[in-house]
């Protein structure tokens, strides 16, 4: 049985900021948690649907453009639905999409999902995350720890 | 012919500018850019792509060991085959001049299965949507959840399809992601009998599902010749790797290139000298350089890569259901090789039906259970590795120094390869279908269908949310925003 919590991540780690989402990923991992299970990737890709089933819930996690302000807050996390948007580049294929496949492909609704935002801004080849990015991904941790015991 | 409409012949102020940014359904980030008179007549094509030369200056410095893992962070779709490439290079500067039968069976095993989930991705998901609905079909239908509400079996197959060779992946490189199972000299593991045992139980079904993917691409050429056989057509030269009988082979063997009559010009040439073969062109419009054949000069020298090449330029493929399938387009073909662009998805899916085959043989090998992993020999300096990879001919070039240190990286990557070709085909696809029509979503589609028939890997830029919108922009003459259009 798979666990009833899927933390889903992606990003590439070499590319600066563009790490927030399997960092986030792989400190949840570290924090062990009962039926929580973390999954990274570059990309979202159609074959991930497969990595839904069976869950309770979903988290997607990822960095996301636009920095955040003083204003702002340091991340978001929003309720998603399936949606036939137009994500067209496979390397960009929206979690909304993804839900809509699954519903398509496996016949039934897909598991209640959140998607994470964590705003970055540096995306250079080689260069690690930001100083400012790695403050909001401990912001992030410290609401998940919460939110993934609920 | 060739580079014709490279260039506006005519004086570019007065012409009008329209940018496909960047262009979707392909991986990575690339433009084109369609220089138009007022009557809408092409003047100028040009697809423009980011390519990753950053990449080569990040692994100078490093330690040689680090560098198979390392370049996997190239690409988010194809990190295997640069894992594989890496690998082969550093099994020279090691000195493994044979691998232990076990490593060179679990590297082979590992690459059939990324070249199984990387054709099936990208046939059912990025190019069934415009073969099966239509190129100019209705935009937001268009895509994977479109197949996927109309087609929903067409639509699990291939994610099952690419399910099952990311599955060959993780058993053979130990991780979904980032995987070290290729090192210099060999490999770091071998396969258990239950992973055997485990992949062996859906083998079947996926050769039989790879037979209906070329039974649907096939059908579609016979059904409409005029159009899979003209779209993006063009002749040029083919290269890749052969096996030393001249069979298919996808993870090693010697360089041959045909010319457009089908007539071999090289064969069985040695890659480490792959340098006095081929010259990289740059020109000043591109970050992506131009590779042609040296002996040729620029302007004959230029060539494809990839499936359409491969299972034209290859005698025999050596497994059944692949090889009757081979013979089917060659036939299909006539008197000299298939040049349609939209050739590259048949020979695609004739691959991919070969590496579910190949795959099938490998788990049989007893082999995979092995425990002689490594070979060391002889330590040199330099090295080069070249393996076919889904896109076409991958090229990893390393010099080390004396501290095990990275001096000097030259990658040519497949898409590079094919970069004149894609030009080509653009500026082909441009002028039949775009000269003097209004512009549309559709037409600009035509466009990117022509792109896409080749695969491109465009550098795994940066993905974050909200990167990755599709943008055409129309300017006036002046250099004024018309319009703007985003699909993101």
């Amino acid at each position: 049985m798979p666990a009833d919590t899927l933390v889903f991540a992606w990003g590439n780690p070499s590319r600066g900021d563009d790490a927030l989402g399997p960092l986030f990923a792989e400190a949840v991992q570290a924090m062990q948690l009962p039926q929580v299970e973390c999954l990274t990737d570059f990309q979202l890709q159609v074959e991930h649907t497969l990595d839904l089933v069976g869950r309770r819930r979903i988290l997607f996690v990822d960095a996301s453009c636009g920095v955040a302000d003083g204003v702002q807050p340091p991340f978001r996390c929003a309720p998603l639905q399936p949606a036939r948007d137009t994500s067209y580049t496979t390397h960009a294929m929206s979690p909304v999409a993804l839900l809509q496949v699954f519903a398509e492909v496996q016949g039934q609704a897909p598991p209640p999902s959140w998607l994470l935002a964590i705003p970055g801004e540096s995306w250079e080849l080689g260069q690690p995350p930001s100083v400012a990015a790695q403050e909001r991904l401990t912001l992030a941790l410290d609401w998940a720890r919460h939110w993934l015991r609920a | 012919m060739s580079f014709e409409l490279e260039t506006a012949t005519v004086a570019s102020d007065s012409l009008r500018r329209v940018a496909i940014d960047p262009v979707s359904r392909v991986e990575g980030h690339g433009k084109v850019t369609l220089l138009l008179d007022e009557n809408n007549k092409v003047h100028q094509v040009r697809l423009h792509i980011v390519e990753f030369r950053g990449f080569e200056r990040f692994i100078q410095g490093r330690p040689y060991w680090e560098v198979p893992v390392m370049v996997q962070r190239l690409c988010g779709i194809c990190p295997v085959s640069h894992h594989l490439a890496a690998s082969k290079a550093l099994d020279v500067i090691v000195g493994a001049k044979q691998l232990t039968p076990t490593a060179e069976k679990m590297r082979r095993l590992m690459h059939y299965g990324q070249i199984l989930q990387s054709h099936a991705l990208h046939f059912f998901h990025l190019s069934s949507p415009d073969l099966l609905f239509g190129f100019d079909s209705e935009v937001a239908q268009r895509n994977i959840v479109g197949v996927a509400a109309k087609y929903p079996d067409i639509a699990k197959q291939g994610i099952l399809l690419r399910k099952y060779g990311q599955e060959v992946i993780r058993l053979t490189a130990g991780k979904r992601v980032h995987g070290t199972g290729a090192v210099p000299g060999g490999v770091n593991r071998s396969l258990t009998g239950a992973e055997r045992q485990e992949l062996l139980k859906d083998i079947y079904q996926i050769i039989g599902w790879s037979r209906e993917a070329v039974k649907i691409i096939k059908e579609l050429h016979q059904q409409n010749p005029a159009l899979y056989d003209q779209f993006g057509s063009f002749r040029s030269h083919f290269m890749g790797l052969v096996a030393p009988n001249g069979d298919l082979d996808l993870y090693h063997g010697g360089l041959r290139a045909k010319n457009a009559d089908g007539q071999i010009l090289f064969d069985h040439v040695d890659y480490q000298t792959y340098d006095r073969l081929i010259t990289e062109e740059v020109k000043p419009w591109s970050y992506m350089k131009f590779p042609y054949l040296t002996q040729f000069g620029p302007e004959q020298g230029w060539y494809r890569v990839g499936p359409l090449a491969r299972v034209q330029n290859c005698d025999r493929i050596p497994t059944p259901f692949a090889e009757h399938e081979r013979r089917e387009l060659v036939a299909y073909a006539g008197s000299e090789p298939m040049h349609g662009s939209l050739g590259y998805h048949w020979a695609r899916m004739i691959e991919m039906l070969f590496s579910a085959e190949m795959i099938k043989e490998l788990l049989h090998d007893d082999d995979l259970e092995g425990s002689d992993l490594l070979v060391t020999g002889q330590r040199q300096r330099e090295g080069v590795g070249v393996i076919e990879a889904p896109r076409g001919t991958l090229f990893h070039h390393y010099q080390v120094d004396e501290n095990d240190l990275v001096t000097m990286a030259n990658l040519i990557v497949s898409t590079t390869n094919n970069n004149h070709a894609m030009n080509v085909a653009v500026r082909e696809v441009a002028k039949k279908y775009l000269d003097g029509q209004q512009i549309t979503e559709g037409l600009l589609n035509h466009i990117e269908v022509a792109i896409r028939a080749y695969d491109p890997c465009l550098s795994c830029a940066t993905h974050a949310l909200g990167k990755m919108p599709l943008e055409v922009v129309l300017l006036d003459a002046e250099g004024r925003e018309l319009d703007r259009q985003y699909k993101a």
